[in-house]
């Protein structure tokens, strides 16, 4: 039943060193198969440091007490004996099922298929793509998607691995392009040397507009629509080579109705943003979002701060390189956080775990140490901050004012049936509104939860860094989320605007408490790069925003001043001081 | 301290960068005993540093005072000891994000050179992924090797002494990215491909000449790549500044309404905080070339 690539068990410390069972303390590597990393993650995902596939076999790093340890050789040991014979499978499974693991998800593990994980399910957030073109959508059986002036249904893409190519038929269906696109006409190698001959009388093409339209009602496929082209182009023969290259590219481009399916990631989302709806995300072009996860410094395992208005798009790009690991709080202004970015990025949802979210308009409250997160009314405060206070009142208030008269004309009637339907709507409306006001109650109870745990995270005042992209004014931002960082801890602050950085920077400078302040802005250039043909791309981005960045320090106390050392500060002092402000 | 994992005090064995002002900074590795000579006076390690908070900062023998930060791949970059020419944050941050560099990811990487990108790599993919990394020349690669385990990054990485052109990354079918920065990538596209996941993956050539870019290129799509593009990515930094324009003197304006209250005195002027770019700046490190390998 359970079967291992790799029977050998091998215990390494961090330095590569075989070790003895006695020095277990220490971190383990072991080497087995691949499976092994499947079962141990789901039995101890805590204890696992690292683990690595190599050509040959999987290493797994663990942390752990010995005792942990004995436990887990025992495991192995098992395995061991598994891969020769399987009659011990059975000890495993009551060993397994004593560690409450379910049966399902280690057999799971097991008999997985390699390319399972790399297959488009239902519910898959993917991105479509054509030519330079993105756009994220989530798989959903019988939905009509509508994509660079086409439309189709994306049902077959359902079980087909990430990376394929899919023609679309009539009637919106997907057809997968297996073989290798074989090169274009390459067989009529006749082309001319210059275009001195080549005029421009507007009857080169012999195919009416018309006809292109019958060809594409016949429901000839892209690719014969372009051959029909250049067979009926006049002088498509007398152009140069690189010209009928060209002139092909172009023609492709608009006939070839394929789209490819992939698995989103930072940089396709941050391509497709910046490419369709660059408003949404502040004009953060991809390269200073890069810069800004670099400087940053956003790695797994941080506890990192992030404000922004970016659609999601850089809380998912944060969280990405985190990989599930540490901690995110997602500042938010307003009502809610916005996250419709963030599901692009398709995250499995242990990632979830880890993100956690703080209304910004109890910042000062929490540094005042004045928030109770066990207050009621927390909730309302977050309401009326945001206009919405109104909301849970009126409705009531509305239904109030119904009722009264309806209840007074009720009385003046004498009907009976006709009031006792009365009362019965009148039950049925008080019915509804205590589920209502119930689960508004579970929602504000859960809402206090995640308030709480969310402040709990930043009274440390320790996070590990802080990013914001907004299109509010940045310098309060800054100055406001800077407090809730350790020192010597990087900051990032993006503004499609120059000015507010200079703001930013000279504040930042009167007040301290931060080092290696750099206000910078990136400059990215594309190229084409084809046999004798090479040069930059003709359009470029005139600009992607400007940075600002910097490394928090501990503020000065005024305990410094009394020391003895003070005496000759104030010399040194000022020699610093003309060196930073250079 | 380690470079995938941060810690509030400072122990023995740490490195540490040692913040002296605008654009002065040195890395110092931490020890019981050990003093370290700055312009602001001595630093003893055991009393100034150890057990000390990063951040905070520290006062020197004659009175001066220094920053004591946490190292980062990107301080680290800056205060590196130089074997060979190395990659800066701007090329390093469009790299990691155009390679999808993340948790888990495992990366070939040639050479090895100083190690600055390679630190870059390692922060991204701690704590699951793992860098196999080739360096040809001998002595760097033994280097590269003790300063990994150095700086706690040891567990992530192999260093391997060999010619990545004849002999490839000693890996396949493992990589979900692969860079390049060597003299003649063309010639280990192919190892690139073999070293690669199955299911495909991200690489990246980096070459300061445009025909090191063309031959790869060409390279590349001989072996199958697709999404080829080729990229320049620099950085400008703009330094804050306070300037005064001073105003001229126009004399005196309508002399008859408003005898001498709106002249301007010949010494007037506005202040303006601006920013100006520097006098120089580097215009070019190298043509970044990324591709795809499709699923095979």
């Amino acid at each position: 039943m359970f079967e291992f690539d790799h029977p050998t068990v091998l215990f390494y410390n961090s330095l590569s060193r075989r070790l003895d069972a006695t020095t277990w303390n220490e971190p383990i590597r072991v080497d087995y198969g691949e499976r092994l990393i499947h079962l141990l993650s789901t039995i101890c995902p805590e204890r696992i440091l690292n683990a690595k596939e190599t050509q040959a076999s999987t290493w797994v790093y663990v942390v752990g007490d010995i005792s942990y340890f004995s436990i887990l050789l025992f495991l192995l040991g098992i395995l061991n004996e598994c891969y020769s014979g399987s009659y011990k499978s059975s000890l495993l499974f009551s060993w397994l099922s004593s560690q409450k693991i379910r049966r399902e998800t280690v057999l799971m593990a097991d008999n997985e298929d390699d390319d399972s994980q790399q297959r488009v399910n239902e519910g898959d957030y993917v991105v479509l793509k054509r030519g330079d073109i993105y756009k994220a959508v989530q798989i959903q059986k019988k939905k009509k998607t509508v994509f660079e002036k086409q439309w189709f249904f994306l049902d077959n893409a359902v079980g087909e691995l990430y990376g394929t190519t899919f023609e679309v038929v009539s009637g919106g269906t997907l057809q997968p392009r297996k073989p290798k696109h074989v090169e274009h006409a390459a067989d009529a190698k006749e082309a001319g040397t210059d275009n001195r001959h080549i005029l421009d009388d507007g009857k080169s093409q012999k195919l009416t507009r018309d006809d292109i339209e019958t060809l594409k009602e016949q429901g000839l496929k892209g690719q014969e629509i372009v051959q029909q082209l250049i067979e009926n182009s006049t002088t498509f023969r007398d152009k140069t080579e690189f010209a009928q290259e060209k002139y092909i590219k172009k023609k492709k481009k608009k006939y070839e109705n394929s789209v490819m399916v992939l698995r989103p990631s930072c940089r396709i989302l941050a391509m497709m943003y910046h490419g369709r709806e660059p408003g949404k995300i502040c004009h953060l072009r991809y390269d200073t979002l890069a810069q800004m996860l670099t400087l940053g410094n956003i790695h797994a395992g941080s506890k990192v701060l992030v404000f922004e208005t970016c659609a999601g798009l850089v809380l998912g790009a944060v969280m990405e390189r985190m990989g599930g690991y540490g901690s995110v709080v997602q500042m938010y202004p307003g009502g809610g956080p916005v996250r419709a970015g963030v599901e692009s990025f398709g995250f499995p949802p242990h990632f979830n775990d880890t993100l956690h979210e703080f209304p910004i308009q109890h910042v000062n409250a929490l540094l005042a140490g004045t928030l109770d997160t066990d207050a009621k009314d927390i909730d309302a405060d977050g309401l009326q901050a945001n206009g919405e206070k109104s909301d849970p009142t009126s409705p009531k208030k509305a239904e109030n004012k119904k009722e009264s008269p309806d209840a007074e004309d009720q009385n003046m009637e004498t009907n009976s049936s006709e009031n006792s339907a009365a009362e019965k709507e009148a039950q049925e409306r008080e019915k509804r509104r205590e589920i209502r006001g119930q689960e508004k109650k579970v929602r504000m109870e859960e809402k206090r939860k995640k308030l709480a745990a969310a402040a709990v995270l930043l009274q440390g005042r320790n996070a590990d860094g802080l990013v914001i992209a907004s299109r509010f004014h940045p310098c309060p931002v800054l100055l406001g989320l800077i407090k809730f960082l350790a020192p010597s801890r990087p900051f990032v602050v993006y503004s499609q605007y120059k000015e507010p950085l200079i703001e930013c920077y000279t504040k930042l400078r009167e007040q301290g408490g931060a080092v290696s302040l750099r206000l910078t802005d990136s400059w990215i250039r594309h190229y084409q790069v084809l046999p004798n043909r090479t040069h930059p791309v003709l359009l470029m981005s005139g600009g992607g925003g400007y940075l600002l960045s910097g490394t928090t320090v501990t503020t000065d106390t005024p305990k410094v001043n009394t020391e003895p050392t003070s005496v000759e500060e104030p010399a040194a002092k000022r020699v610093k001081l003309e060196e930073e402000t250079e | 301290m380690s470079f995938v994992e941060y810690s509030e005090f400072i122990q023995e064995g740490d490195v540490a960068i040692i913040f002296l002002g605008h654009d002065s900074m040195m890395p110092i590795k931490v020890q019981q005993g050990a003093q370290t000579q700055t312009r602001y006076g001595v630093i003893r390690h055991s009393k100034d540093l150890i057990g000390q908070r990063f951040g905070t900062k520290v006062t020197c023998s004659k009175g001066g005072w220094v920053y004591v930060l946490h190292p980062t791949p990107e301080l680290w970059t800056l205060n590196l000891p130089h074997r060979t020419q190395i990659l800066y944050t701007t090329d390093i941050a469009n790299i990691t994000m155009m390679l999808e560099l993340k948790p888990g990811s495992v990366v070939c990487e040639s050479g090895t050179g100083s190690g600055s990108l390679s630190h870059a790599i390692l922060r991204t993919i701690a704590p699951t992924g793992h860098l196999h990394t080739v360096e040809f020349h001998q002595q760097r690669a033994e280097k590269a090797a003790e300063e990994f385990r150095e700086h706690r990054v040891g567990h992530l990485v192999t260093v391997r002494n060999q010619d990545v052109c004849k002999e490839g990354f000693g890996v396949t079918g493992v990589a979900d990215a692969v860079f390049l920065d060597i003299p003649s990538p063309w010639e280990a596209i192919q190892h690139a491909k073999s070293a690669m996941k199955k299911q495909g993956g991200r690489v990246c050539s980096f070459s300061p000449c445009i025909e090191q870019v063309q031959k790869t290129c060409e390279a590349l799509a001989g072996q199958g790549f697709e999404e080829i593009s080729t990229v320049e990515v620099l950085l400008r930094v703009h330094e804050v500044r306070s300037i005064t324009l001073p105003l001229p003197d126009f004399g005196p304006d309508k002399p008859l309404e408003t005898p001498t209250d709106t002249r301007i005195p010949s010494n007037a002027s506005v202040l303006c905080k601006t920013t100006t770019p520097p006098r120089e700046m580097a215009g070019h490190t190298g043509y970044l070339t990324f591709a795809t390998k499709p699923r095979m």
